[in-house]
């Protein structure tokens, strides 16, 4: 990204003035060098959801941020039904709610590293990955209408976990506003035998142990300590979350069109929120997102199946759940007044700071906890949310962030080679497809940790933890 | 020239390409680098058929309708396919079929799911005697 285009706010805060149809400027967060080496359709395309009706205050992007289809990825922009605002597919994306969960244990780093190979090799046994991977729940009849409107406590009710767990997870695991009737029938059918299962891509399961806390106060309250072993397991709304954005995708752009919205570009395509078209769209990701909750919690039950195998008296409790792929509704104070806004965040994560009331538990007063996953070989990041840096919707980033394609990922690296440079490292990967690991080549990333010293320089969050892997299930 | 496909860089997923002396096979030419994408298409049998009609707005909406709804039914029907067939093709309407066979994870070997076809640097164009169809997958 060119920096003679931006201007520089302070440290990590650059702005992209507002020009043409921009109805509010860029903010792009990042290190100049993190910002430098952007590609240039970031630029482009937080400038186009800049003119998108409604957007209130920045069209931002995250220092994770490269190029995406619509938004970037590692793109926010809040919207006003008030004000014209809209939904957009873009600003979602087809993996609705596709999120991380990080699960804690009373296992230290000593503890699994004599037995880790045995633990992967359960983990892949009993955890469903990979391309056309199905789960061992068949959805039958109007059951699936359950999931769509409970979410992570349909998969409690049938077993699947604990009810504390439901504490941990964004929202307690289940939106409101969630209408199967705005679901198609191909959305339905696709997703009967898709709950949990983990899906490919940069979709992981990871074994991972503290290495170094940041925060002693937080990580404490947090219930993290050093050498801990956690578990994070990082997927969305598989089939059914695809089928909601190809079905919306469609009719956005019939809804663009009725309704005269200039778009930028075709995949921004949205309806006004407050329209027949939006109203659906948006009920259709309330029940992808609880459609994502409830797979990532059956998932944690099979991890939980999967560690008893080796440690049967293994404490396992749920650090948290968060969505990055998501649309919401939100209280923020824009210029001095309180308003509903329905954020989108696409490759962005939450973090709500220690005064927000949606918080529960533990978190109430710290903060929530943000986890941010790197890359298999490198590290982790989990963070507090603190709100401090207003203008970002209580946004971070989401992961490191790709610097190339994995068309270039594919050409530099070798899948199994790979495997066996990181297996020298200590770390044990699995993969049901070589090709996809070639793909998610750590050197594809940016450096994770520069990402998120922006996020805690920035006060967007603070550090707490860093997680190291030992071993890893990919897709 | 017959069908063909390619792709293109894209920095997050997948560009395809579809190629061909007709519109017909510049589409088909895009199904084959969609699967392609997913699995080895080399080691993948002309079993089973698939009927497969869909309709859009325009050709370029047409496109990720046609590769959408084959993307659906390889999924319903826990399949992959590997060729295709369009017998009626319109500025918005399009009829075909899809072959290939039950997705077998010790016979196949298995790349990325793809999770949809894209609006992103969608296109359908005559260029070079050539038609040309492009789009971004997310995988």
């Amino acid at each position: 990204m060119r920096l003679d285009l931006l201007e520089k706010i302070k440290d990590n805060v650059w702005e992209i003035p507002k020009s043409g149809d921009m109805l509010v400027a860029g903010r792009v967060f990042g290190s100049e060098k993190l910002v430098r080496e952007m590609d240039d359709k970031v630029f482009e395309q937080v400038t186009n959801v800049a003119s998108l009706p409604g957007i209130q205050r920045f069209s931002l992007a995250m220092p994770d941020a490269h190029w995406g289809y619509g938004f970037p990825i590692g793109g926010v922009a809040a919207f006003d039904p008030d004000e014209g605002g809209v939904v957009s597919v873009g600003g979602v994306g087809f993996d609705v709610n596709c999120g991380v969960r990080t699960i804690k244990t009373d296992l230290t780093v000593d503890d699994v590293r004599p037995v880790l190979r045995k633990l992967v090799d359960t983990f892949f046994e009993v955890v469903p990955a990979g391309l056309g991977s199905r789960g061992e729940i068949t959805l039958t009849g109007n059951k699936i209408y359950d999931v769509l409107q409970e979410g992570a406590p349909w998969a409690v009710g049938q077993g699947y976990g604990l009810e504390e767990d439901l504490t941990f997870i964004e929202e307690g695991g289940v939106v409101t506003g969630a209408d199967p009737i705005d679901v198609s029938e191909t959305a339905i059918k696709r997703e009967r035998r898709q709950v949990g299962t983990l899906g490919s891509g940069n979709h992981y399961l990871e074994v991972q142990y503290v290495d170094e806390i940041y925060d002693p106060a937080i990580a404490q309250k947090f219930g993290l300590f050093l050498g801990q072993i956690v578990i994070s397991l990082h997927c969305g709304s598989r089939a059914l979350g695809h089928q909601v954005g190809t079905d919306y995708l469609k009719t956005l752009a019939g809804a663009s069109r009725k309704y005269g919205i200039p778009i930028k570009e075709r995949e921004l395509v949205c309806a006004p929120i407050n329209s027949p078209e939006g109203e659906r769209y948006f009920s259709a990701v309330n029940c992808a997102i609880n459609y994502a909750f409830a797979n990532r919690q059956v998932i944690s039950h099979l991890v939980r199946v999967g560690l008893e195998k080796i440690f049967p008296d293994a404490e396992m409790k749920m650090l948290y759940d968060i969505g990055h792929n998501t649309c919401k509704i939100e209280e923020h104070i824009v210029d001095g007044q309180k308003k509903k806004l329905y954020v989108h965040r696409k490759g962005a994560t939450r973090a709500f700071g220690a005064k927000r009331r949606e918080l529960r538990g533990a978190y109430q007063g710290v903060g929530q906890p943000v986890l941010i996953g790197g890359t298999m070989g490198t590290a982790s990041y989990i963070l507090a949310g603190t709100e401090e840096n207003d203008g970002a919707f209580a946004s971070v980033c989401h992961g490191a962030g790709r610097v190339m394609s994995r068309t270039k990922a594919k050409k530099l690296w070798n899948g199994e080679k790979l495997i066996k440079d990181l297996e020298n490292l200590g770390i044990i990967i699995r993969a049901h497809s070589v090709h996809g690991v070639a793909e998610e080549a750590p050197g594809s990333y940016k450096p994770v940790e520069e990402v998120v010293d922006v996020i805690n320089n920035t006060k967007l969050a603070t550090k707490v933890v860093r997680v190291r892997p030992l071993g890893c299930l990919k897709g | 020239m017959s069908v063909s496909f390619d792709y293109f860089e894209h920095e997050a997923d997948i560009g395809i390409v579809g190629m061909g002396d007709t519109l017909e096979e510049a589409f088909v030419g895009g199904a084959l680098a969609l699967f392609s994408v997913m699995v080895d298409i080399e080691g993948v049998e002309s079993r089973l058929r698939a009927e497969v009609s869909c309709a859009a707005f325009n050709i370029e909406e047409l496109f990720i309708e046609w590769l959408n709804t084959l993307l659906a039914e390889a999924d319903l029907r826990d399949m992959v396919f590997s060729k295709f067939e369009i017998d009626v093709l319109g500025e918005t309407r399009l009829h075909g079929y899809a072959f290939g066979e039950v997705l077998d994870p010790k016979r196949h070997s298995l790349r990325s799911e793809v999770k949809a076809a894209t609006y992103s640097m969608l296109s359908v164009e005559y260029v070079d005697d050539l038609f040309v169809a492009k789009c971004v997958v997310d995988v």
